[in-house]
């Protein structure tokens, strides 16, 4: 938080947004069933990235499938019920 | 780098306050990757004016203007006005406001809005009720569903009124563009704002927006939901271009009650009060095939 006002005099003159809720908010916490994914089986349609509600679905740069940012994954499973092939599977947070 | 099958541009970013498995923050995801950062968006009270966080964070990483319930489309308005004696032009103004924001009590700021073609893109990501305020039914609610203010219980006092139709509205006011899309097809809506954002003048989009807290339905569901809606044609997908009707007919076709039983909020509802739903449907699909026979462009 290295942009947090400290007095009065370092804010700005109309209210404005420091930044992005990604480091403010782990909504990760929310999550009782939580994705995992088999990337071995991924058929790389990105259809569970393309669905996500919270942006917590990566592609893999190399393009082999993808990563679950689980800071802020909610544990929707949206993902694992859209995926054709099945790959990612909801298992109860411990 | 990967082919996506939507732009890879985020322009929401996660740690939002959105309900697991909210169709609205997809609808918005969906939204402003089409838009992009070239974008100022207005926002009035509903579950988009919470869901970006706690000041003095937001997940929105374009300019928001935050307004009163029924100013979306006003502060719209104003924005692109301002804008105009800038002469900034290519910068997109999208008004975002959910259902009751836009069918109840922001619908005289819209009308005003697309009356004086003001060049603006209206978005109304529709859950069908107040959702913010704890599931109130709007006009937008469709008959038959339960909601805090359309209980069930004892009273069986469900909504008995047929849902208000803004595209239909919008048709009205010869508006250049205006059409209905789902969060369940991602493609198409991306598609449609794209094409609002090319079109001069005012436009009119309205999301079907599956919310698993309001509708009594299983997050893990909402984009079946969402499928189920437009296959069953409860909420047909279509287009209106310049008074020209374009309809997007389902692949499969499904009951009324398959779509109804995925949701608690229709639960109550009788095999015979189905029936009657499904009569309605089936006339206005009808009804609205014909109107895409009639304006089709010969
Ligand atoms: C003039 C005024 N009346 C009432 C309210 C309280 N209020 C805030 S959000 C909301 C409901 C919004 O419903 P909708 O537009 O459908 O958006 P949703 O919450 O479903 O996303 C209401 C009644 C308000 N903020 N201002
Ligand atoms: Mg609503």
């Amino acid at each position: 938080m290295s942009r947090q006002p400290r007095s009065y005099k370092d804010l700005p003159l109309a209210p404005i947004t420091y930044e992005d809720t990604r480091e403010a908010f782990k909504t990760g916490s929310w999550r009782t069933f939580k994705p995992v994914v088999d990337n071995s089986r991924c058929k790389k349609c990105w259809i569970c990235w393309k669905f996500c509600p919270d942006m917590s679905i990566r592609i893999l740069e190399d393009g082999t499938g993808v990563e679950i940012d689980y800071d802020h994954c909610k544990g929707c499973g949206i993902c694992a019920t859209e995926c054709p092939a099945r790959c990612i599977e909801m298992v109860p947070e411990d | 780098m990967v082919k996506t099958p939507v732009p890879a541009e985020e322009n929401v970013a996660p740690g939002h306050m959105g309900c697991p498995g909210c169709g609205a923050c997809l609808a918005l995801r969906l939204a402003l990757k089409a838009l992009g950062k070239r974008t100022i968006m207005t926002v009035p009270a509903c579950c988009w004016a919470v869901m970006p966080g706690v000041f003095p964070y937001c997940s929105i990483q374009i300019p928001v203007l935050f307004t009163a319930f029924e100013t979306a489309a006003a502060s719209a308005s104003g924005v692109r006005a301002a804008l105009d004696a800038k002469g900034q032009k290519d910068i997109n103004v999208l008004a975002w406001a959910g259902d009751g924001g836009t069918l109840d009590i922001g619908i005289q700021a819209l009308s005003g809005a697309v009356e004086r073609r003001d060049n603006i893109i209206y978005i109304c990501y529709d859950n069908e009720a107040y959702m913010n305020t704890g599931i109130q039914r709007s006009s937008s609610t469709p008959i038959g569903a339960w909601t805090t203010t359309t209980p069930v219980g004892q009273t069986r006092a469900w909504k008995s009124e047929p849902k208000k139709s803004g595209v239909e509205i919008m048709a009205a006011h010869r508006i250049p563009y205006t059409a209905t899309a789902c969060v369940s097809y991602p493609e198409d809506f991306v598609k449609k704002v794209q094409k609002a954002a090319s079109i001069v003048g005012p436009k009119y989009l309205q999301v079907l927006s599956p919310c698993p807290a309001g509708w009594k339905s299983d997050p893990e569901r909402s984009i079946q939901i969402g499928r189920l809606a437009v296959e069953s044609t409860v909420w047909p997908m279509y287009e209106v271009e310049d008074g020209v009707y374009t309809v997007r007919k389902p692949a499969k076709k499904v009951s009324v009650k398959d779509y109804f039983r995925t949701q608690g909020r229709f639960r109550h509802l009788g095999e015979k009060d189905i029936e009657e739903i499904q009569k309605t449907v089936d006339a206005e699909w009808e009804l609205l095939l014909k109107k895409e026979t009639m304006t089709a462009r010969k």
